[in-house]
């Protein structure tokens, strides 16, 4: 008997017409048209660390290259260690060293870290505050592999964990700014990566623009919308408010790239403008920046007008990366369409 | 490797009596709350007294010196025996023996870092020990150290994974400065561990892992000892393990023969008579 959600798997099928969208590889970089590209940024940016930081060591479970942490094993290889494809190791060595002084950088893709070695990251790293921090590729709706590969519930199943701070970084801004600031963090921090060449967005919208762990930033101004967003999606609200500016509507953009501990001051007080308020983010509707900023502005007693925009709660197709992203709401054209809906 | 200043270095207290003296604060503990995992500190005892009285080097006047031997409590609710070994070896006060497992307690039911001067890591969450010891012993090395680290486990955290992740990165890094000590008292919560998972032959698993292993009767106290000191003087680049079998509740022989499960039963009026057969063979 084939079970109901399995009859799909029955259904014979053909090659679309003209030129085919292949299946984004996992090491494909994530595409914004029109922008600037840097190479490798976290493991450009670890390696600098590293070699004023003697404390600092680099780990990674099988995905080195896949994480742009093979940057660092090149360039420095004594501070590497391969710990092979072994997440719980990979997570309790990490705690080890840690715990000798060092100041541990762990790789791997984010479905693993939050999926498998979760009880490791609670019980070895964060209930003891050791300053691991642990980077992990393939956030949300970021390859098209289908539900093994895609952590579309990392930043929900983290911000339950007490003592970890959540970093979901827009672009190469965000990754040359948030590695330093990780490191100068005494505790442990779960930071999604963006891996390969990482466009540079947000510098192109606010030249003076520099990530700071635990800040909310204005990085456009607007009147008739605030797009509170986080991570990739803040790259797709700026040029969706580009888009929407030249139609006469003004869409301000609060980019959050640390997603625990919330800057809850400078959302609440963009929030009280009389805007309509949407949260843009790469992860389920559940548990993510929306639910947070959500509970910050009900405590506050701060209600305007609120909108989600975000993955659904749902294991995802797999596909070609643009095709998904338009599927599931994350495209420019699909942001802009959305926020003009609303209005 | 070998020369280090053990505490009890020059002591005229046999290991014997060191072993008799955790299990009886092992004993006052359970006492307290008139529960624990006495079962199991009572069969590790011998292990312990051997490690803290002759295979490790600390301070008991500083338990965060840089240069101790670092001993890992993976199985967290054996904390009623580290603690009990920790007040024989100086580093806990014997008053404090009356706040087990109470409020505002320095020795909490289950072993937490956080919370008890000695304590290495957070066990409990089974299977985390080894794999937090693979990486002290990277550190270590890392720092040039010369320091073991020790990481007590059960025979059910066996079954457990991480545990052979960890085996196999500790082999595939020659970290000859890690000592497993497995305490083999085939009980786990459901049952017989050899019948639950841990199938023998558990040696043979550890030495096809690249472990120099060892299996004695981890209630003999020189068979302990020896294994102890070839473990450490072991020359060979690779991790050391020490599969002990152990009677569960060895020492108070009425309840060595209980049918004895995972977690005891210990009755009110039962703890002074333990407490009264374990005096009668006190050792020198």
């Amino acid at each position: 008997m084939t079970h109901a959600s399995l009859a799909r798997k029955y259904e014979p099928r053909h090659a679309p017409e003209g030129p085919r969208a292949a299946t984004s590889a996992m090491i494909a970089s994530l595409a914004a048209e029109g922008y600037d590209t840097v190479a490798a940024p976290f493991g450009q940016a670890l390696v600098d660390l590293a070699r004023r930081d003697d404390r600092v060591v680099g780990l990674s479970a099988d995905l080195a290259k896949y994480t742009d942490m093979h940057i660092l094993a090149q360039a420095m290889p004594d501070r590497f260690h391969q710990m092979g494809m072994a997440e719980q190791l990979l997570m309790s060595a990490a705690a080890g060293m840690a715990r000798e002084g060092f100041l541990p950088f762990a790789t791997t893709y984010a479905v693993f870290a939050s999926r498998r070695a979760y009880d490791f990251i609670a019980m070895a790293i964060a209930e003891e505050n050791l300053p691991v921090k642990i980077c992990c590729a393939l956030p949300g709706l970021t390859t098209g592999y289908g539900p093994s590969h895609q952590a579309t519930e990392d930043l929900a199943i983290f911000r339950g964990l007490p003592n970890m701070t959540l970093i979901d970084p827009c672009d190469a801004a965000d990754i040359q700014g948030m590695v330093p600031a990780m490191a100068a963090h005494p505790g442990p921090v779960y930071a999604r990566l963006l891996r390969g060449k990482v466009p540079d967005v947000i510098r192109r919208h606010k030249p003076d623009y520099r990530f700071e762990l635990g800040r909310a930033q204005m990085i456009r101004e607007g009147g008739d919308v605030l797009v509170v967003s986080t991570g990739i999606m803040t790259m797709r609200a700026l040029d969706a408010a580009v888009r929407l500016e030249a139609e006469g509507i003004g869409v301000a953009v609060l980019h959050v790239p640390t997603i625990k501990p919330l800057d809850r001051d400078t959302i609440l007080a963009q929030a009280g403008k009389g805007r309509l308020l949407v949260t843009a983010e790469n992860h389920t509707v559940v548990g993510g920046l929306g639910e947070a900023v959500a509970t910050t502005l009900m405590q506050a007693g701060v209600t305007p007008r609120f909108r989600m925009i975000g993955l659904p709660d749902e294991f995802l197709e797999a596909g070609a990366l643009p095709t998904l992203h338009d599927m599931y709401g994350l495209s420019v054209d699909r942001v802009a369409e959305t926020i003009r809906g609303w209005l | 490797m070998t020369a280090i200043q053990r505490p009890a270095y020059g002591s005229n207290i046999s290991l014997a009596r060191r072993a008799w003296a955790i299990r009886r604060h092992a004993l006052r503990m359970g006492q307290v709350q008139g529960q624990g995992y006495i079962g199991q500190a009572l069969g590790i005892a011998d292990v312990l007294a051997v490690a803290y009285f002759h295979g490790m080097d600390y301070r008991p006047e500083d338990p965060e010196w840089e240069g101790r031997d670092r001993f890992l409590l993976s199985i967290g609710h054996y904390a009623i025996a580290l603690y009990a070994a920790l007040i024989e070896a100086g580093i806990i006060p014997e008053e404090e023996i009356a706040t087990y497992g109470m409020d505002d307690s320095r020795l909490p039911m289950s072993g937490m870092a956080s919370y008890t001067p000695g304590m290495e890591i957070t066990g409990g969450s089974l299977g985390h020990g080894l794999g937090i010891a693979v990486g002290m012993a990277m550190g270590l090395r890392r720092k040039k150290n010369p320091a073991f680290v020790i990481n007590l486990m059960s025979d059910g955290e066996l079954g457990e994974g991480s545990t052979w992740e960890a085996a196999m990165s500790a082999s595939a890094q020659g970290l000859s400065n890690l000592i497993c000590l497995v305490d083999f008292n085939d009980q786990q919560a459901d049952g017989p561990s050899t019948q639950v998972l841990t199938a023998e032959p558990v040696a043979d698993k550890w030495s096809a892992f690249g472990w120099h292993t060892q299996r004695v009767d981890g209630n003999d106290i020189q068979a302990v000892r020896a294994a102890f000191d070839a473990a450490r003087a072991h020359p060979d680049p690779q991790p050391r393990v020490i599969v002990c079998d152990t009677t569960m509740c060895k020492g108070v022989p009425f309840l060595e023969t209980r049918e004895i499960t995972h977690f005891v039963r210990v009755e009110a009026d039962e703890w002074d008579r333990a407490l009264a057969v374990l005096d009668e063979g006190q050792p020198q």
